[in-house]
Protein backbone atom coordinates (compact mmCIF):
# COMPACT_ATOMS: atom_id res chain seq x y z
CA UNK A 1 0.00 0.00 0.00
CA UNK A 2 0.73 3.63 -0.41
CA UNK A 3 2.31 5.01 2.67
CA UNK A 4 1.90 9.16 3.92
CA UNK A 5 5.03 9.80 4.92
CA UNK A 6 4.49 13.48 6.03
CA UNK A 7 2.53 17.15 5.60
CA UNK A 8 4.12 20.35 4.35
CA UNK A 9 2.07 23.45 4.88
CA UNK A 10 3.83 26.61 2.92
CA UNK A 11 1.82 29.99 1.77
CA UNK A 12 2.20 30.44 -2.43
CA UNK A 13 2.68 33.76 -2.71
CA UNK A 14 3.30 35.00 -6.41
CA UNK A 15 6.07 37.39 -5.51
CA UNK A 16 8.14 34.51 -3.65
CA UNK A 17 8.07 32.66 -7.47
CA UNK A 18 9.20 36.04 -9.27
CA UNK A 19 11.93 36.24 -6.23
CA UNK A 20 13.05 32.78 -7.42
CA UNK A 21 12.94 32.97 -11.40
CA UNK A 22 14.68 36.62 -10.97
CA UNK A 23 17.65 35.29 -8.49
CA UNK A 24 16.71 38.06 -6.05
CA UNK A 25 16.79 35.47 -3.12
CA UNK A 26 19.51 37.03 -1.69
CA UNK A 27 18.16 40.35 -1.64
CA UNK A 28 18.08 42.10 1.91
CA UNK A 29 13.86 41.81 1.49
CA UNK A 30 13.87 38.22 0.33
CA UNK A 31 16.59 36.83 2.56
CA UNK A 32 14.44 36.04 5.51
CA UNK A 33 12.06 34.19 4.03
CA UNK A 34 14.34 31.99 1.98
CA UNK A 35 16.70 31.65 5.12
CA UNK A 36 13.57 30.18 6.75
CA UNK A 37 12.94 27.38 3.83
CA UNK A 38 16.79 26.09 3.92
CA UNK A 39 16.16 23.27 6.38
CA UNK A 40 13.46 22.32 3.98
CA UNK A 41 15.11 22.30 1.01
CA UNK A 42 17.64 19.82 2.54
CA UNK A 43 14.86 17.72 4.72
CA UNK A 44 12.92 17.57 1.15
CA UNK A 45 16.50 15.83 -0.61
CA UNK A 46 17.14 13.45 2.14
CA UNK A 47 13.17 12.45 2.19
CA UNK A 48 11.69 12.96 -1.58
CA UNK A 49 8.59 11.31 -1.78
CA UNK A 50 7.60 9.42 -4.81
CA UNK A 51 4.53 11.85 -5.59
CA UNK A 52 2.97 14.51 -3.72
CA UNK A 53 -0.40 15.01 -3.08
CA UNK A 54 -0.55 18.63 -3.58
CA UNK A 55 -3.67 21.13 -2.43
CA UNK A 56 -3.77 24.50 -3.53
CA UNK A 57 -6.11 26.67 -5.31
CA UNK A 58 -6.23 27.56 -8.97
CA UNK A 59 -6.59 31.34 -8.91
CA UNK A 60 -8.69 32.11 -11.85
CA UNK A 61 -6.24 30.03 -14.26
CA UNK A 62 -7.50 27.14 -15.19
CA UNK A 63 -11.19 27.63 -14.00
CA UNK A 64 -12.45 31.09 -15.07
CA UNK A 65 -16.22 31.87 -13.97
CA UNK A 66 -17.15 29.38 -16.85
CA UNK A 67 -17.05 26.09 -14.45
CA UNK A 68 -16.41 26.34 -10.17
CA UNK A 69 -15.21 23.11 -8.88
CA UNK A 70 -15.21 23.07 -5.32
CA UNK A 71 -12.53 20.10 -5.36
CA UNK A 72 -10.79 19.03 -8.28
CA UNK A 73 -8.62 16.05 -9.35
CA UNK A 74 -5.82 16.69 -11.80
CA UNK A 75 -5.30 12.93 -13.18
CA UNK A 76 -3.58 13.93 -16.14
CA UNK A 77 -0.30 12.68 -17.41
CA UNK A 78 1.24 16.11 -17.37
CA UNK A 79 0.49 19.65 -16.12
CA UNK A 80 1.74 22.76 -17.87
CA UNK A 81 2.56 25.98 -16.15
CA UNK A 82 -0.11 28.33 -17.12
CA UNK A 83 0.62 32.22 -18.34
CA UNK A 84 -1.11 34.14 -15.74
CA UNK A 85 -0.84 36.94 -17.52
CA UNK A 86 3.07 38.19 -16.80
CA UNK A 87 4.29 35.16 -18.73
CA UNK A 88 4.46 31.67 -18.35
CA UNK A 89 6.89 30.54 -14.80
CA UNK A 90 10.08 28.97 -16.20
CA UNK A 91 9.60 26.26 -13.74
CA UNK A 92 9.69 22.45 -15.25
CA UNK A 93 6.50 21.13 -16.50
CA UNK A 94 4.31 18.63 -13.40
CA UNK A 95 4.46 15.38 -13.96
CA UNK A 96 1.22 13.54 -13.09
CA UNK A 97 0.53 10.22 -11.62
CA UNK A 98 -2.59 9.14 -13.39
CA UNK A 99 -3.51 6.00 -11.84
CA UNK A 100 -2.46 6.86 -8.40
CA UNK A 101 -4.88 10.61 -9.07
CA UNK A 102 -7.54 8.05 -10.49
CA UNK A 103 -7.61 5.35 -7.76
CA UNK A 104 -8.06 7.91 -5.43
CA UNK A 105 -11.00 9.98 -6.77
CA UNK A 106 -12.32 6.51 -6.84
CA UNK A 107 -12.12 5.73 -3.13
CA UNK A 108 -12.53 8.77 -2.23
CA UNK A 109 -16.02 9.73 -4.65
CA UNK A 110 -17.13 6.47 -3.15
CA UNK A 111 -16.54 8.02 0.79
CA UNK A 112 -19.14 10.46 -0.24
CA UNK A 113 -16.86 13.28 -1.27
CA UNK A 114 -17.95 14.27 -5.04
CA UNK A 115 -14.50 15.06 -6.46
CA UNK A 116 -14.42 17.00 -10.05
CA UNK A 117 -11.98 14.76 -12.24
CA UNK A 118 -9.79 17.23 -14.45
CA UNK A 119 -7.89 15.87 -17.12
CA UNK A 120 -6.68 18.48 -18.67
CA UNK A 121 -5.06 21.18 -16.60
CA UNK A 122 -2.57 24.33 -16.56
CA UNK A 123 -1.29 24.81 -13.12
CA UNK A 124 -0.25 28.22 -11.33
CA UNK A 125 1.44 29.95 -9.23
CA UNK A 126 -0.66 28.17 -6.31
CA UNK A 127 0.65 24.81 -7.15
CA UNK A 128 4.43 25.89 -9.19
CA UNK A 129 5.57 28.04 -5.86
CA UNK A 130 5.31 25.52 -3.08
CA UNK A 131 7.44 23.45 -5.21
CA UNK A 132 10.09 26.23 -6.11
CA UNK A 133 10.42 26.93 -2.19
CA UNK A 134 10.87 23.14 -1.08
CA UNK A 135 13.16 22.00 -4.44
CA UNK A 136 14.50 24.86 -5.62
CA UNK A 137 15.44 25.07 -9.81
CA UNK A 138 15.61 21.78 -10.70
CA UNK A 139 15.50 20.82 -14.14
CA UNK A 140 12.88 18.93 -14.03
CA UNK A 141 10.41 17.88 -10.29
CA UNK A 142 12.05 14.77 -8.53
CA UNK A 143 8.76 13.02 -8.04
CA UNK A 144 5.58 13.32 -9.14
CA UNK A 145 2.71 15.53 -8.42
CA UNK A 146 -1.00 14.88 -8.09
CA UNK A 147 -2.71 18.52 -8.11
CA UNK A 148 -5.51 19.22 -5.97
CA UNK A 149 -7.61 22.35 -6.43
CA UNK A 150 -9.66 23.32 -3.69
CA UNK A 151 -11.92 26.78 -4.49
CA UNK A 152 -11.33 29.20 -2.60
CA UNK A 153 -11.61 32.35 -4.86
CA UNK A 154 -16.02 32.29 -4.91
CA UNK A 155 -17.32 32.48 -1.41
CA UNK A 156 -18.40 29.81 0.18
CA UNK A 157 -15.21 27.63 -0.20
CA UNK A 158 -15.13 24.64 1.67
CA UNK A 159 -15.59 24.81 5.10
CA UNK A 160 -12.68 23.16 7.42
CA UNK A 161 -14.56 20.60 8.67
CA UNK A 162 -15.06 19.43 5.19
CA UNK A 163 -11.60 19.50 4.63
CA UNK A 164 -10.41 18.09 7.75
CA UNK A 165 -12.80 14.99 6.76
CA UNK A 166 -11.52 14.94 2.83
CA UNK A 167 -7.88 14.76 4.40
CA UNK A 168 -9.19 11.44 6.08
CA UNK A 169 -10.50 9.73 2.96
CA UNK A 170 -7.34 10.53 1.06
CA UNK A 171 -5.10 8.87 3.87
CA UNK A 172 -7.68 5.60 3.54
CA UNK A 173 -7.30 6.19 -0.40
CA UNK A 174 -3.63 6.26 -0.35
CA UNK A 175 -3.93 2.84 2.01
CA UNK A 176 -5.70 0.69 -0.34
CA UNK A 177 -3.58 1.57 -3.11
CA UNK A 178 -1.58 -1.42 -4.36
CA UNK A 179 1.86 0.11 -4.85
CA UNK A 180 3.97 0.74 -2.06
CA UNK A 181 4.53 4.30 -2.80
CA UNK A 182 5.79 7.36 -0.36
CA UNK A 183 3.40 9.83 -0.96
CA UNK A 184 3.86 13.49 1.28
CA UNK A 185 0.53 15.69 1.14
CA UNK A 186 0.87 19.17 0.90
CA UNK A 187 -1.33 21.92 2.19
CA UNK A 188 -0.48 25.60 0.49
CA UNK A 189 -1.91 29.16 0.52
CA UNK A 190 -2.57 31.47 3.56
CA UNK A 191 -1.89 32.97 5.73
CA UNK A 192 -3.31 35.85 6.92
CA UNK A 193 -3.19 38.75 3.93
CA UNK A 194 -6.46 40.79 1.87
CA UNK A 195 -5.42 41.64 -1.30
CA UNK A 196 -8.90 44.10 -1.74
CA UNK A 197 -10.69 47.07 -0.86
CA UNK A 198 -9.57 49.43 1.85
CA UNK A 199 -8.79 47.09 4.08
CA UNK A 200 -6.10 45.28 2.01
CA UNK A 201 -2.82 44.83 3.72
CA UNK A 202 -4.76 43.12 6.58
CA UNK A 203 -1.81 40.70 8.55
CA UNK A 204 -2.79 39.00 11.55
CA UNK A 205 0.14 37.68 13.52
CA UNK A 206 -1.44 36.66 16.90
CA UNK A 207 -4.26 34.70 14.53
CA UNK A 208 -1.49 32.92 12.31
CA UNK A 209 1.02 31.73 15.37
CA UNK A 210 -2.58 30.41 16.88
CA UNK A 211 -3.36 28.78 13.70
CA UNK A 212 -0.14 27.19 13.53
CA UNK A 213 -0.07 25.81 17.25
CA UNK A 214 -3.46 24.27 17.05
CA UNK A 215 -2.99 22.55 13.48
CA UNK A 216 -0.51 20.63 15.13
CA UNK A 217 -1.86 19.98 18.58
CA UNK A 218 -5.46 20.12 18.15
CA UNK A 219 -6.69 19.80 14.41
CA UNK A 220 -9.74 18.81 15.04
CA UNK A 221 -10.77 21.38 16.85
CA UNK A 222 -9.48 24.12 14.94
CA UNK A 223 -11.61 22.20 11.50
CA UNK A 224 -14.91 23.80 13.36
CA UNK A 225 -13.30 27.14 12.92
CA UNK A 226 -16.29 29.05 10.94
CA UNK A 227 -15.63 30.56 8.05
CA UNK A 228 -16.08 34.08 9.11
CA UNK A 229 -13.35 34.00 11.56
CA UNK A 230 -11.45 33.56 8.94
CA UNK A 231 -12.26 36.28 6.24
CA UNK A 232 -12.62 38.64 9.62
CA UNK A 233 -9.25 38.18 11.79
CA UNK A 234 -6.70 36.42 8.58
CA UNK A 235 -8.38 38.63 5.90
CA UNK A 236 -10.29 37.63 2.98
CA UNK A 237 -7.73 35.79 1.32
CA UNK A 238 -6.68 34.03 4.36
CA UNK A 239 -9.35 31.81 3.81
CA UNK A 240 -7.07 29.76 1.44
CA UNK A 241 -5.69 28.44 4.84
CA UNK A 242 -9.03 25.82 5.05
CA UNK A 243 -6.69 23.74 2.75
CA UNK A 244 -3.86 23.57 5.29
CA UNK A 245 -6.69 21.52 6.89
CA UNK A 246 -6.75 18.59 4.06
CA UNK A 247 -3.15 17.63 4.54
CA UNK A 248 -3.72 17.95 8.13
CA UNK A 249 -6.55 15.40 7.91
CA UNK A 250 -4.24 13.11 5.94
CA UNK A 251 -1.76 12.45 9.22
CA UNK A 252 -2.24 8.84 10.81
CA UNK A 253 -2.48 10.67 14.20
CA UNK A 254 -5.85 12.14 12.99
CA UNK A 255 -7.25 8.23 12.77
CA UNK A 256 -5.65 6.55 16.33
CA UNK A 257 -2.08 6.44 15.26
CA UNK A 258 0.94 7.32 16.95
CA UNK A 259 1.66 10.97 17.62
CA UNK A 260 3.24 13.25 14.49
CA UNK A 261 6.81 14.77 14.78
CA UNK A 262 6.95 18.52 14.29
CA UNK A 263 10.21 18.73 11.93
CA UNK A 264 10.01 22.89 11.35
CA UNK A 265 8.28 25.96 11.96
CA UNK A 266 8.64 29.08 10.16
CA UNK A 267 6.88 32.74 10.23
CA UNK A 268 7.62 35.59 8.35
CA UNK A 269 5.73 38.81 7.73
CA UNK A 270 5.66 40.11 4.75
CA UNK A 271 6.54 38.54 1.48
CA UNK A 272 4.32 41.26 -0.36
CA UNK A 273 0.67 41.57 0.63
CA UNK A 274 1.09 38.13 2.51
CA UNK A 275 1.93 36.39 5.75
CA UNK A 276 3.99 33.45 5.39
CA UNK A 277 3.87 30.39 7.44
CA UNK A 278 5.30 27.24 6.62
CA UNK A 279 5.36 23.66 8.91
CA UNK A 280 6.61 20.53 8.15
CA UNK A 281 5.27 17.44 9.73
CA UNK A 282 5.74 13.54 9.51
CA UNK A 283 4.71 10.40 10.76
CA UNK A 284 5.99 8.30 13.29
CA UNK B 1 -35.47 33.44 3.84
CA UNK B 2 -32.70 35.12 2.74
CA UNK B 3 -29.25 33.87 3.16
CA UNK B 4 -27.27 34.77 6.17
CA UNK B 5 -24.31 36.98 5.16
CA UNK B 6 -21.84 37.98 8.37
CA UNK B 7 -19.14 39.03 6.31
CA UNK B 8 -21.18 42.08 5.24
CA UNK B 9 -19.98 43.94 8.53
CA UNK B 10 -16.26 43.87 7.76
CA UNK B 11 -14.68 47.05 6.38
CA UNK B 12 -13.58 47.53 3.71
CA UNK B 13 -14.17 44.25 2.29
CA UNK B 14 -16.24 43.30 -0.67
CA UNK B 15 -16.73 38.89 -0.30
CA UNK B 16 -17.01 37.17 -3.78
CA UNK B 17 -19.75 35.22 -3.36
CA UNK B 18 -22.48 33.99 -5.59
CA UNK B 19 -24.51 36.92 -6.06
CA UNK B 20 -21.66 39.06 -6.70
CA UNK B 21 -19.87 36.76 -9.10
CA UNK B 22 -23.51 36.84 -11.02
CA UNK B 23 -22.90 40.37 -11.20
CA UNK B 24 -19.34 40.02 -12.41
CA UNK B 25 -19.51 37.29 -14.56
CA UNK B 26 -18.48 39.18 -17.81
CA UNK B 27 -16.26 41.16 -16.46
CA UNK B 28 -14.27 38.74 -15.04
CA UNK B 29 -14.65 36.58 -18.38
CA UNK B 30 -13.00 39.72 -20.19
CA UNK B 31 -10.16 39.96 -17.71
CA UNK B 32 -9.32 35.94 -18.33
CA UNK B 33 -9.67 36.82 -21.83
CA UNK B 34 -6.14 38.86 -21.36
CA UNK B 35 -4.11 35.51 -20.31
CA UNK B 36 -3.55 35.53 -23.61
CA UNK B 37 -0.62 37.83 -25.33
CA UNK B 38 -2.26 38.32 -28.43
CA UNK B 39 -5.85 40.00 -26.30
CA UNK B 40 -3.67 42.13 -24.02
CA UNK B 41 -1.78 43.70 -27.30
CA UNK B 42 -5.53 43.66 -28.68
CA UNK B 43 -6.43 45.57 -25.71
CA UNK B 44 -3.38 47.68 -24.91
CA UNK B 45 -3.75 49.03 -28.55
CA UNK B 46 -7.23 50.15 -28.26
CA UNK B 47 -8.81 49.66 -24.70
CA UNK B 48 -12.93 51.26 -25.39
CA UNK B 49 -12.83 48.64 -28.65
CA UNK B 50 -11.81 46.06 -27.27
CA UNK B 51 -14.13 46.71 -24.18
CA UNK B 52 -16.93 46.70 -26.63
CA UNK B 53 -17.07 43.11 -27.59
CA UNK B 54 -17.86 42.27 -24.34
CA UNK B 55 -21.49 42.44 -22.74
CA UNK B 56 -20.49 44.02 -19.75
CA UNK B 57 -21.86 47.49 -18.58
CA UNK B 58 -21.41 51.00 -19.25
CA UNK B 59 -20.10 51.08 -15.61
CA UNK B 60 -18.03 47.95 -15.75
CA UNK B 61 -16.43 49.21 -18.92
CA UNK B 62 -15.54 52.80 -17.23
CA UNK B 63 -13.94 51.22 -14.06
CA UNK B 64 -11.86 49.49 -16.40
CA UNK B 65 -10.90 52.14 -17.95
CA UNK B 66 -10.17 54.06 -14.91
CA UNK B 67 -8.30 51.07 -13.45
CA UNK B 68 -10.76 52.01 -9.95
CA UNK B 69 -10.32 48.22 -8.72
CA UNK B 70 -12.77 49.10 -5.47
CA UNK B 71 -15.30 50.14 -7.93
CA UNK B 72 -14.83 46.44 -10.20
CA UNK B 73 -15.25 45.04 -7.32
CA UNK B 74 -18.23 46.42 -6.16
CA UNK B 75 -19.92 45.79 -9.69
CA UNK B 76 -18.89 41.74 -9.40
CA UNK B 77 -15.25 41.75 -9.73
CA UNK B 78 -12.78 39.37 -8.14
CA UNK B 79 -8.97 40.67 -7.65
CA UNK B 80 -8.08 37.59 -8.81
CA UNK B 81 -9.51 38.08 -12.00
CA UNK B 82 -8.90 41.78 -11.88
CA UNK B 83 -5.17 40.90 -11.42
CA UNK B 84 -5.08 39.98 -15.18
CA UNK B 85 -5.67 43.89 -15.82
CA UNK B 86 -3.16 44.79 -13.22
CA UNK B 87 -0.35 42.36 -15.56
CA UNK B 88 -1.12 44.23 -18.49
CA UNK B 89 -0.82 47.29 -17.10
CA UNK B 90 2.88 45.60 -15.63
CA UNK B 91 1.75 46.00 -12.30
CA UNK B 92 2.83 43.74 -9.20
CA UNK B 93 -0.27 42.50 -6.60
CA UNK B 94 1.21 44.68 -4.02
CA UNK B 95 0.76 47.63 -6.50
CA UNK B 96 -2.57 46.64 -6.95
CA UNK B 97 -3.34 45.96 -3.58
CA UNK B 98 -2.12 49.11 -2.47
CA UNK B 99 -3.69 50.86 -5.13
CA UNK B 100 -7.45 49.83 -3.32
CA UNK B 101 -6.01 51.43 0.12
CA UNK B 102 -6.18 55.01 -0.62
CA UNK B 103 -2.15 54.92 0.26
CA UNK B 104 0.23 55.67 -2.23
CA UNK B 105 2.34 53.02 -3.36
CA UNK B 106 5.53 53.83 -1.03
CA UNK B 107 3.34 54.18 2.18
CA UNK B 108 1.57 50.72 1.49
CA UNK B 109 4.70 49.02 0.97
CA UNK B 110 5.97 50.67 4.56
CA UNK B 111 3.26 49.43 6.09
CA UNK B 112 3.48 45.95 4.79
CA UNK B 113 7.16 45.98 5.88
CA UNK B 114 6.30 46.89 9.31
CA UNK B 115 4.13 44.01 9.53
CA UNK B 116 0.86 44.91 7.78
CA UNK B 117 -2.39 47.01 8.89
CA UNK B 118 -3.26 45.67 12.06
CA UNK B 119 -6.25 43.48 12.97
CA UNK B 120 -6.92 45.81 16.03
CA UNK B 121 -9.78 48.03 15.34
CA UNK B 122 -10.41 46.62 11.69
CA UNK B 123 -12.91 43.37 12.12
CA UNK B 124 -15.98 45.29 12.25
CA UNK B 125 -17.70 48.42 10.05
CA UNK B 126 -18.71 50.19 13.29
CA UNK B 127 -14.68 50.66 14.15
CA UNK B 128 -14.35 52.24 10.90
CA UNK B 129 -17.90 55.07 11.31
CA UNK B 130 -15.40 57.68 13.29
CA UNK B 131 -13.54 58.08 9.56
Amino acid sequence: MAKITASVYTSHIPAIGVAIDQDKTDEPYWQPLFKGYEFSRQWMQDNTPDAIFLVYNDHATAFSLEIIPTFAIGAAAEFVPADEGWGARPVPKVVGHPELASHIAQSVIQDDFDLTIVNKMEVDHGLTVPLSLMFGQPDAWPCTIVPFAVNVVQYPVPSGQRCFQLGQAIRRALESYDEPLKVQVWGTGGMSHQLQGRRAGLINKEFDQAFLDRLIAEPADLAKMPHIDYVREAGSEGIELVMWLVARGAMSDICGGPAIAVKHRFYHVPASNTAVGHLILENN
Amino acid sequence: MALDKPYEDIPGTIIFDAEQSRKGYWLNQFCTSLMKAENRERFKADERTYLDEWPMSEEQKQAVLDRDLNRCMELGGNIYFLARVGATDGKSFQQMAGSMTGMSEEEYRDMMLKGGRPIEGNRYKHEWEDD
